[in-house]
């Protein structure tokens, strides 16, 4: 090596000569050009660059250096990722509460296109490693979401963006705040004509502050918002009727009656207070005991969501035919609007519905979509005002939303084209992706002369941008944030950035001319708000503490108009319509380089990694298509490539087109289908955007051919030629569902109470509720048993776990929840193809009746940790046992792999390592070469900067990270038991009911499941194992599983007559 | 000695112990008895067994997603070929202890060879098991070895019986096969002009000298390892179908496997015979041996072991039916009879059940085109079976969501090639380099054919028929 022979003196004179005459301070960071030199990199890329040779070393200064190498080797161990090295400091006094190995739990907030969910951020030494619901949060109360648990996994993405660049070149924030000074100076002049900011939705109040200062001081600057799947239409339907921008709050545990137009209030990305409607929903629902009641729930559906999957009523209308509908309906409930004639098998019910509503005054809610057209929502609400359900289940409150009265994309665009802008701010937004196609963002972006970009990934609009800045993530910075009904929230951060983020607020600060932390942002915001009164420390650190703000829920709003004119309706064609919604998991496309969310089987297609051209039956049948055929949807000039996937229950004359996919720019996974392989081949879909337009936000005609190949699409369940979809009607699969109506299920009730004999009362049940296709064995089976009919054997805790068919809604919050908290690995579409997917829980979805207009049926399938498992008899090497406690154990260390295991299995929910997925993750590796994109990753592929460190990061410790050729399932999360155990081994005494609470438990909305202890009898769980609905899965097999279900109840109106006999035969 | 009429059916021509010796010796001893067509299928064999060493490489640097198997179909191709291999290797030790036990002197001349393809078909049976679980590295695990953490393999699961079964089976039948070939050797090592094959000969001799107390000694233990083996031949592929039967998955938990089991074995390891023993006799002159009875009787064998493996499908159709299980019932109508593999069952229905019908007539039993024929389709139809019952089953499922289809990878396909390859391989240096026909027992059989007076008073021989 010539350089270390080299003079250190002569390296660096060689480098200074480099870098004479190169203007300005950041070319010391731009490493690109100086490193043109060989000896600049050699020095560079040397260790120790002022090292000597060891031959010019003498012996003393040798044993000098090898006495300090010795030294300072331990202290190495110390520097970390997550802790810059100047601020590390040895824990000799540890932080309080710090203990090793035990988890800490911290309140804060994580957001969805603006809207807080309160969390509690599970931190394990400094590691924020899971989130979870905030109890005392009014969008949470301790359940989440499958997105917002999921922000934990980007906070560690390697792909997020880390430094500050200038064009393409690495650059800092200093130079930037230069740089934007310079910029800011030369508009003082002008009052900031020229500037324009544009902003996703805000409802941090600081930032809204913030924003109020801006424009003070700069009032010719416009400010603008883009929310792509927002609440605009909402927010205008509203102030239609009271006068004032604000938003419904709904009360659906006092409702009766629901009905629905196209409004899915159970799905987070439609409505940000969807958990807690889940949750009343499922009050409202819920049946204990012989004998019950519940509300009833009419949808009207334009696509499948998860609202028709739980209706008791479903009609299926095309996207335009809603808001006839819903005039319809107005019109039938006696209001004076235009007069039309609702779609279909509907107009004959709408009087029965109406009926039904109108006995219920005040006890029922018409829900409409928050992104339908402004119309459709005000028809909701008159409609509801008319029914007497404003002030009851429905309230209007204030918007929560800062960015409400902000100016329109399409305005912003037209100033860009006219050359009105010279520079422009656009915070967590990507219109270029985003914005309506015939805006063409990208082009009007061009004309701009200054360019900055704050994101979190760099991304469409990053790419076109000039200073490109990373945005830090809500569990790295400081700030806050209101729920859907307006309670702020601190967002705390719980770890120093691991990379070169920054806060919204902060760059917003920035912008003001000042360098502002996030802390004193927030704290001086709230300060001046006179948080806590008198004492504002104290109430600084209650609600940094509580996770919310007390009295900031928005004030609520009167309604003041009750007659507003409505439109006609335009006559719908006889084309097909597209509609667009955003994906139940990558949202509008900003998760989309999230592994856990591309590997959440959508809901009702169970389909991973991609979107897809949904259409039914009849339609495919048109169009001579079937599902995995590549097509081409075309409206007007645009066109978009995507898949076919046939739907059951998709209503005739839609197509569902999921927005958020066909990414160009934000990352491996974002960009897969893009970047190094065909399409169809690694997922990543197609992109909907591209034929959305600012007329057509919601839905648009289309044309639909096809293009002669086959693409596959990677599901896991029911997209084979194997089928798996549907019960099937004959009594094969006898009790697998059990579900009936309400009625049917009372009347046994009272039958079943009659008798005496609790074999025969579980007899009545389950031929109630069983299709009949209940065969007659509960007396063979208590009959010819020879295990006793409690098999604990030990005197301790026996756990056990209900899972209320009834209450699920299938969101999949449960299988996210597992993901995070058992470090369960991302295999990507192929192997998902391959059928080894690795969820802990799945939710399996079983239809009935006719494919146009199916029942739907949810049932969460886990291990059912069965007392007689056949798992555990035919391990070779006992690596599967049973605990005293009930638990089927797997013993990961001792596993060959023989699977014998999952054989045996019958309700095949252990999942196999096939290969090594742990060092493989897609997102946290890179490819080593280009010609391995295809065949199976290898043992270890390169990692990304630090991806696999992230990843180490990310892991909940408590849970051991599985290797290759090792089989894994669920563990009723024995490790939350034996926390339990330790606990209250500590307390001296039991552990009591409700101290084990599982992951999926604990995310749950609708609070389907529940877990406990069997042994005792006052527990919840054992209360739940003997309700009259509570059934074994596959009871005959004698495998006494731990977990039972219990039977889904439909309500269906007695006054109507289904279309589809066979419907009504066995809802 | 010329008197032909010692034109009996299993030693044909005229033949005396020099003869013998030639016929047989000469493969090893004259390298000028191979012709090119041995070294080309050498060549196969070496490139298939190249084949097998590269997928496993694959296969334990990748893992067993190397594989097309999945959840619900954990076991695919890697056990549907063991069970297969483990059912060819049957036919060697039934022909040789159970025959020899029984007496039948025709077994002489084609035991040699079928316990060379037992032991080789065993040896390609056992890295299935070994290969296809998760962390290859550990499967000594299954083995009760002393170890300090006092953790004993798991008795009750049948892969443990497996395991035990399977490496008894192996070490019997190599000793038996070995301790057969010693007379032979001494036979080789006394006609070797070559030095080397002398030595090696005598090595393997093991100071064989022909004695009568030697041939004392050499019978007791020849039939006490037939002994031995005779029972292993039943428990093998019985404990190979307990790996199913003792399980609940439908089209696996059935009560008739282990018979079923072990007729499907001698079944498929006499269609191996055959496939192996046409060939060999024409290409090396070996007919005056390896006669048309021998075909004739392999033939009403294979004829016999198919009807009840027939009886075997019938069943597993009558009881689906018959039990009343609607599971099973659902396996059958749905995924056997119907649906996206059925054309696998009914492949199966026609290999197994239907071909060997042929041999009800006389002249297809020794007609070299149809025992071919029969022979390769029931090979091909003991595959089949083994894949209806293995992956098919797992594809269905007690949940219907569960239901999954099962497709083969590329190194599936790979390394069964590669153990076809090396298979092959050993066959081929067995018939260069070890007595491919059981000199001395053929000896001893025309000794007996022709009769003792034969040789003494040159008298007429008695008819062995």
């Amino acid at each position: 090596m010539d350089t270390q022979k080299m003079n250190k003196q002569e390296a660096l004179d060689k480098m200074r000569a480099e870098l004479e005459g190169k203007r300005g301070q950041q070319y010391w960071r731009s490493l690109d050009e100086v490193s043109q030199s060989k000896e600049f990199k050699s020095w560079f890329e040397d260790e120790f660059p002022n090292r000597q040779e060891l031959f010019q070393i003498d012996r003393r200064t040798l044993l000098k250096f090898a006495g300090a190498s010795l030294a300072l080797a331990g202290l190495s161990g110390c520097r970390g990722v997550f802790l810059p090295e100047e601020k590390v400091i040895p824990f000799v006094k540890a932080p309080e509460e710090m203990v090793p190995g035990k988890a800490l739990f911290y309140a804060s907030a994580v957001t969805l296109a603006g809207y807080a969910t309160g969390v509690l951020v599970e931190q394990h030494e400094g590691r924020p490693i899971k989130l979870e619901g905030n109890p005392d949060h009014p969008a949470s109360l301790g359940s989440l979401g499958s997105i917002a648990q999921a922000e934990v996994l980007n906070f560690y993405d390697p792909d997020r963006a880390g430094n500050v660049y200038a064009l393409d070149e690495i650059s800092t924030w200093e130079e930037f705040n230069k740089e934007l000074k310079s910029q800011l100076d030369a508009h003082v002049a002008t009052k900031g004509k020229g500037i324009a900011v544009l902003f996703g939705t805000i409802t941090s109040p600081t930032h809204a502050a913030m924003i109020e200062q801006f424009k003070k001081k700069y009032p010719e600057a416009k400010v603008y918002a883009w929310e792509p799947v927002g609440r605009t239409s909402l927010t205008a339907a509203v102030k239609a009727v009271t006068g004032k921008d604000g938003v419904p709050v709904y009360d659906f545990s006092k409702a009766k009656v629901v009905v629905t137009l196209d409004g899915d209030f159970l799905s987070p990305t439609e409505t940000p207070g969807a958990l807690i409607y889940a949750r009343q929903f499922a009050q409202a629902r819920k049946v204990t005991g012989s004998k019950g009641e519940m509300s009833r729930l009419y949808a009207i559906e334009s696509n499948c969501g998860l609202v028709g999957a739980s209706a008791d009523h479903r009609y299926t209308v095309k996207p335009s035919e809603v808001y006839q509908s819903a005039l319809a309906l107005a019109k039938e409930v006696g209001l004076s609007v235009p007069g039309v004639n609702a779609p279909g098998r509907l107009q004959t019910d709408l009087p029965a519905i109406v009926k039904d509503l109108k006995a219920h005054m005040g006890e029922s809610v018409v829900v409409a979509s928050e992104q339908a057209p402004a119309e459709v929502q005000i028809a909701a609400f008159l409609i509801n005002n008319a029914l007497g359900n404003i002030g009851k289940t429905v309230k209007f409150v204030a918007t929560p939303e800062a960015s409400t009265g902000m100016g329109q994309i399409a305005d912003l665009v037209k100033d860009m084209k006219s050359n009105a802008v010279d520079l422009i701010f656009i915070s967590n937004c990507n219109p270029v992706y985003t914005a309506p196609a015939d805006l063409a963002f990208g082009d009007a972006l061009k004309s701009v002369k200054t360019k900055v970009h704050l994101a979190s990934h760099f991304d469409e609009t990053s790419a076109l941008c000039d200073w490109k800045l990373p945005l830090a993530h809500s569990l790295e910075a400081w700030g806050d944030a209101r729920s859907f009904e307006g309670t702020a929230s601190i967002i705390q951060p719980l770890i120093a950035p691991i990379f070169d983020g920054r806060s919204e607020i902060e760059v917003m600060s920035n912008f003001l001319g000042e360098n502002r932390g996030g802390y004193d942002l927030v704290r001086d915001y709230w300060k001046s708000q006179k948080l806590g009164g008198a004492e504002f420390e104290k109430g600084w650190r209650t609600a940094v503490h509580n996770g919310t703000i007390p009295n900031t829920a928005s004030a609520p709003l009167a309604m003041t108009s009750t007659s507003a004119s409505l439109p006609s309706p335009v006559a719908s064609g006889s084309g097909l319509e597209a509609s667009f919604m955003a994906d139940p998991a990558i949202f509008d496309g900003r998760h989309a380089n999230n592994g856990w969310l591309q590997e959440l089987p959508r809901p009702l297609t169970k389909v991973v990694w991609d979107n897809v051209i949904t259409l039914s039956a009849a339609d495919a049948k048109n169009l001579g298509v079937k599902t995995d055929e590549y097509v081409r949807v075309s409206s007007g000039s645009a066109e978009i490539d995507g898949i076919v996937f046939v739907l059951p229950g998709q209503p005739v004359g839609s197509v569902t087109i999921n927005l958020g996919y066909g990414r160009t720019a934000g990352g491996t996974l974002a960009t897969i289908a893009t970047v190094g392989n065909t399409p169809g081949d690694q997922g990543g879909g197609c992109n909907a955007y591209a034929l959305r337009t600012s007329k057509n936000l919601n839905f648009t005609p289309v044309q639909i051919k096809s293009l002669g190949t086959e693409m596959h699409l990677a599901s896991t369940q029911g997209h084979s030629p194997l089928g798996g979809n549907r019960m099937p009607d004959e009594p094969i699969h006898r009790d697998v569902i059990r579900a009936g109506t309400l009625e049917e299920f009372n009347k046994a009730g009272e039958e079943a109470e009659k008798s005496g004999d609790l074999v025969k009362k579980g007899e009545i049940y389950a031929e109630a509720l069983s299709n009949g296709n209940h065969i007659v064995e509960d007396k063979e089976i208590a009959e010819g048993n020879l295990y006793p009919e409690e098999t604990f054997e030990w005197d301790g805790d026996q756990w056990g776990m209900t899972i209320d068919m009834n209450a699920c809604t299938g969101c999949g919050a449960c299988v996210t929840a597992c993901q995070a908290e058992n470090n369960i690995s991302v295999v990507g579409k192929e192997q998902v193809g391959k059928g080894r997917e690795m969820h802990w829980i799945r939710i399996d979805r079983y239809y009935s009746g006719s494919d146009e207009n199916p029942d739907v049926a949810w049932q969460p399938v886990a291990c059912v940790h069965c007392e007689k498992a056949p798992c555990e008899p035919v391990c070779p090497v006992a690596a599967t046992i049973h605990s005293h406690e009930g638990l089927n154990q797997m013993v990961y260390n001792r596993c060959v792999g023989t699977r014998y295991c999952s054989n045996n299995c019958p309700y095949k929910v252990r999942r196999f390592n096939y290969l090594n997925w742990t060092d493989n993750q897609e997102q946290f590796t890179k490819k080593t070469s280009p010609i391995n994109t295809r065949v199976i990753p290898g043992p270890i592929r390169e990692p990304k900067a630090e991806g696999v460190q992230l990843l180490k990061l990310l892991n909940n410790p408590d849970v051991t990270v599985r290797g290759r050729g090792v089989m894994e399932k669920c563990s009723y999360c024995v490790q939350r038991i034996n926390e339990a155990r330790i606990e209250s081994k500590k307390a001296g005494r039991r552990i009591a009911d409700g101290d084990v609470i599982t992951a999926c438990q604990q995310a749950c909305p609708s609070q389907a499941i529940v877990f406990g202890n069997l042994a005792d009898k006052n527990s919840q769980v054992a209360k739940m194992k003997a309700d009259p609905r509570s059934y074994q899965l596959l009871k005959e097999l004698q495998t006494r599983p731990r977990t039972s279900h219990m039977a889904k109840l439909r309500n269906p109106n007695p006054e109507i007559k289904s279309a589809n006999e066979t419907t009504e035969a066995h809802s | 000695m010329a008197d032909s009429r010692i034109n009996d059916l299993l030693i044909t021509g005229d033949q005396n112990y020099a003869t013998i010796d030639h016929s047989v010796g000469r493969l090893v001893l004259d390298s000028k008895a191979h012709s090119i067509a041995w070294f080309k299928w050498l060549i196969v064999g070496v490139m298939g067994s190249g084949l097998l060493m590269v997928s496993i490489a694959w296969l334990i640097f990748q893992g067993t997603g190397t594989w097309g198997n999945n959840i619900p179909a954990a076991w695919g191709f890697d056990i549907v070929n063991f069970v297969w291999w483990i059912g060819i290797g049957h036919a060697g030790t039934l022909i040789s202890a159970i025959l020899l036990l029984l007496r039948q002197q025709w077994r002489n001349s084609i035991n040699r060879f079928s316990e060379a393809m037992t032991i080789f078909a065993v040896m390609c049976a056992g890295l299935y098991p070994l290969l296809h679980t998760g962390r290859p590295w550990n499967d000594y695990w299954l083995f009760p070895y002393p170890n300090i953490l006092g953790m004993w393999p798991q008795f009750r699961s049948p892969l443990l019986w497996d395991v035990f079964a399977v490496s008894t089976y192996f070490s019997v039948s190599l000793v038996f096969w070995f301790v057969g070939l010693v007379p032979d050797f001494a036979t080789l090592r006394d006609k070797a002009t070559n030095r080397y094959a002398k030595l090696i000969f005598a090595l393997l001799a093991m100071g064989w000298r022909g004695s009568a107390k030697h041939w004392h000694r050499y019978e007791q233990m020849y039939y006490i390892l037939a002994g031995i083996s005779a029972p292993l031949v039943l428990s093998v592929h019985s404990i190979v179908s307990f790996d199913f039967a003792i399980s609940i998955v439908p089209g696996w938990n059935v009560t008739v496997f282990p018979p079923y089991f072990v007729a499907g074995a001698v079944f498929a390891g006499f269609a191996m015979v055959i496939i192996w023993g046409i060939p060999l006799r024409k290409y090396y002159k070996l007919e005056h041996l390896i006669t048309n009875r021998h075909m004739d009787w392999m033939a009403k064998i294979l004829l016999a072991t198919g009807l009840i493996v027939f009886y075997g499908y019938f069943l597993e159709v009558f009881y689906s039916w018959y039990s009343g299980n609607s599971y099973e019932f659902k396996l059958l109508m749905k995924t056997r009879f119907d649906g996206m593999y059925a054309k696998f069952y009914w492949a199966l229905i026609f290999c197994n059940g239907l071909c060997p019908q042929i041999f009800w007539w006389n002249k297809a039993r020794t007609s070299t085109f149809w025992l071919i024929f029969v022979s390769i389709m029931v090979s091909i139809g003991m595959w089949l079976e083994r894949f209806v019952i293995i992956p098919m089953s797992l594809t269905n499922n007690y949940l219907p969501s569960s239901d999954k289809p099962y497709y083969p990878s590329f190194w599936d396909l790979a390394m069964f090639a590669g153990t076809l390859g090396f298979f092959t391989m050993l066959m081929i240096l067995f018939i260069r380099f070890l007595p491919t026909i059981n000199i001395f027992e053929v000896k001893d059989l025309l000794f007996k054919m022709k009769g003792k007076k034969e040789f003494v008073e040159g008298q007429e021989p008695v008819e062995v028929a």
